[in-house]
């Protein structure tokens, strides 16, 4: 036996919740050079955890994401003129207290990073920016940012952010602030006392299709300790579980939502990813916005479908897939059994021409070709209440 | 979960309980632990060939994939075909209904370099401590 999973050899980044994951009994990994829990076998392990996000609620500690603000310098919207360069979505269409999801671009019209991009104030910005390319991240965004009159400032180390998760995450954070939760729409955030800790900011984002919050205290063991087990003690009465990545991944991926190194990349484009509805072409100039309008009006390479296997195998990320003439034609990019749906799903890139709902495909599992089928995606699409906003 | 003293075990965490040259072979109930929910598991037909120390079958989880390893060179007799609809048998009784193959063996010789029980037990101890280390 060989598990696909490389111990811990390196000296390993840690989050202020790094100790209380060990002492859960959590199992341990390295996520792009962070010691991350993957998940909690004494509480249940992955498959539990994930149906508790789908079913009620579940806490992870996401404090390795970065976050970078931008905000004005000298004079007022030098902060927005620098945001509008670097993200390809319209932060001008943003309102104070309101986030959307954005990339940075390469000139090539390919992916930097995906980002979280919140508007705080009228010139100030928050990105939210993933945990392995934090370094690449706010060095682009310094770069990049020099002819504008904006102060960048890298935060990513003064928060411990959390992710409440599922139908019951309202009703667990609402114990434990003075903000009244209900009427914040999806992608909207605020700021409010949560555990005793005055300004926190709230946000109804997430990372798991599932309704949801992140909210972001001070990045100290003992504060973020304390919040983590409050959230723990007010989730009680609804079964909360503590959660770790291998969820986290398992969430996103049936929910449709990307993940950088897999579905975008420094080699992938907006439109064969399929974000089109996140890149705002008609705003004035952004890094990457030429070579997309070009690549629009060149026709797609690839295109980013979904599967699902109809045959005995499970599709795993970067196995081959093929056309049913035998013909090499694409590849997966994350492939996992879907504990929502009991069947084995996978995201995959493969030229135009053979992404129509229905289509049969290869996928090579260990020299074998298992038969899968293009299904229509997301996996999985949370039910909507009426009182609860949309996305964007 | 207690080692069974009669097994023998190898590096990669696979179990073999010999009798009368036919081996049962599964995997530890640390490498279901480190696996974590298995959802599928791969095994040879009777009649195959297996070599020492090759792979001769996979279990996944949810999150990773996993060879397993011949502890011994034989021949399949039996697989375990109760695995294919209830994988997760290995994760609650990996010693024992989970058992994954028995192999009529070449040589049962081969088995002598394996570990015993408590053997194996300091031998994932000192695992654990190389982890939290």
């Amino acid at each position: 036996m060989d598990s696909g999973i490389s111990p811990n050899i390196t000296e390993l980044r840690k989050t202020p919740l790094n100790d209380l994951h060990r002492r859960l009994g959590a199992r341990m990994v390295n996520f792009g050079g962070w010691d991350m829990p993957v998940e909690y076998p004494a509480t249940g392990g992955l498959m539990a955890e994930h149906r508790t996000v789908r079913n009620s609620v579940g806490v992870f500690d996401v404090s390795h994401m970065g976050d970078i603000r931008i905000h004005t310098g000298k004079t007022p919207g030098g902060a927005l003129a620098a945001v509008q360069h670097l993200s390809m979505n319209d932060a001008s269409k943003l309102a104070i207290g309101q986030a959307h999801y954005s990339a940075m671009l390469y000139p090539e019209g390919t992916f930097v990073d995906d980002v979280i991009v919140h508007r705080l104030g009228e010139d100030d910005f928050l990105f939210v920016i993933n945990a392995g390319t934090r370094e690449k991240d706010i060095s682009w965004v310094r770069d990049n940012t020099k002819s504008f009159d904006c102060v960048v400032e890298d935060l990513s180390d003064a928060y411990t952010q959390l992710a409440i998760q599922g139908p019951r995450a309202v009703d667990v954070l609402q114990k434990l602030t003075d903000v009244t939760l209900a009427p914040i729409k999806n992608y909207w955030f605020t700021h409010g006392t949560v555990c005793g800790l005055p300004g926190r900011m709230i946000a109804r984002t997430g990372y798991t299709g599932e309704d949801g919050f992140e909210i972001y205290v001070p990045g100290d063991v003992a504060t973020s300790e304390m919040v983590w087990n409050a959230v723990m003690d007010a989730g009680k009465e609804f079964a909360i579980l503590s959660c770790g990545l291998g969820a986290r991944n398992t969430l996103r991926l049936e929910a449709k939502m990307a993940l950088y190194g897999h579905e975008i990349s420094g080699e992938i484009n907006v439109w064969e990813a399929g974000l089109d509805r996140y890149c705002k072409m008609e705003k004035r100039e952004f890094v990457g916005r030429a070579a997309l309008a070009k690549a629009s009006a060149n026709g797609l390479k690839r295109a980013l479908i979904g599967l699902e296997m109809i045959e005995r195998g499970i599709a795993r990320d970067e196995y081959k897939v093929f056309d049913a003439a035998g013909e090499e034609v694409g590849v997966v990019t994350s492939g996992s059994p879907s504990p929502t749906l009991c069947k084995n799903i996978a995201l995959a890139y493969v030229p135009p021409a053979l992404a129509a709902v229905g289509t049969t495909l290869l996928v090579e599992v260990r020299s074998q070709r298992v038969k899968a089928q293009v299904v229509a995606t997301p996996f999985y699409k949370r039910p909507r209440k009426a009182a609860q906003g949309v996305t964007n | 979960m207690a080692y069974p003293a009669n097994y023998r075990y190898t590096k990669e965490h696979e179990w073999v309980d010999a009798k009368d040259g036919v081996a049962t072979v599964g995997i530890t109930d640390y490498a279901q632990n480190e696996l974590g929910d298995v959802v599928f598991v791969e095994l040879p037909q009777p009649g195959a060939k297996l070599t020492k120390g090759k792979s001769f079958g996979t279990v996944e989880s949810v999150k990773a994939v996993s060879e397993i390893y011949a502890p011994a060179s034989g021949e399949v007799i039996e697989a375990n075909g109760e695995l294919q609809n209830k994988p997760e048998t290995i994760n609650s009784d990996p010693h024992g209904a989970a058992w994954l193959v028995k192999i009529e063996l070449a040589s049962a010789a081969e088995l002598d370099g394996l570990m015993d029980g408590s053997a194996y037990e300091a031998y994932i101890a000192a695992k654990g401590q190389e982890a939290s280390a």
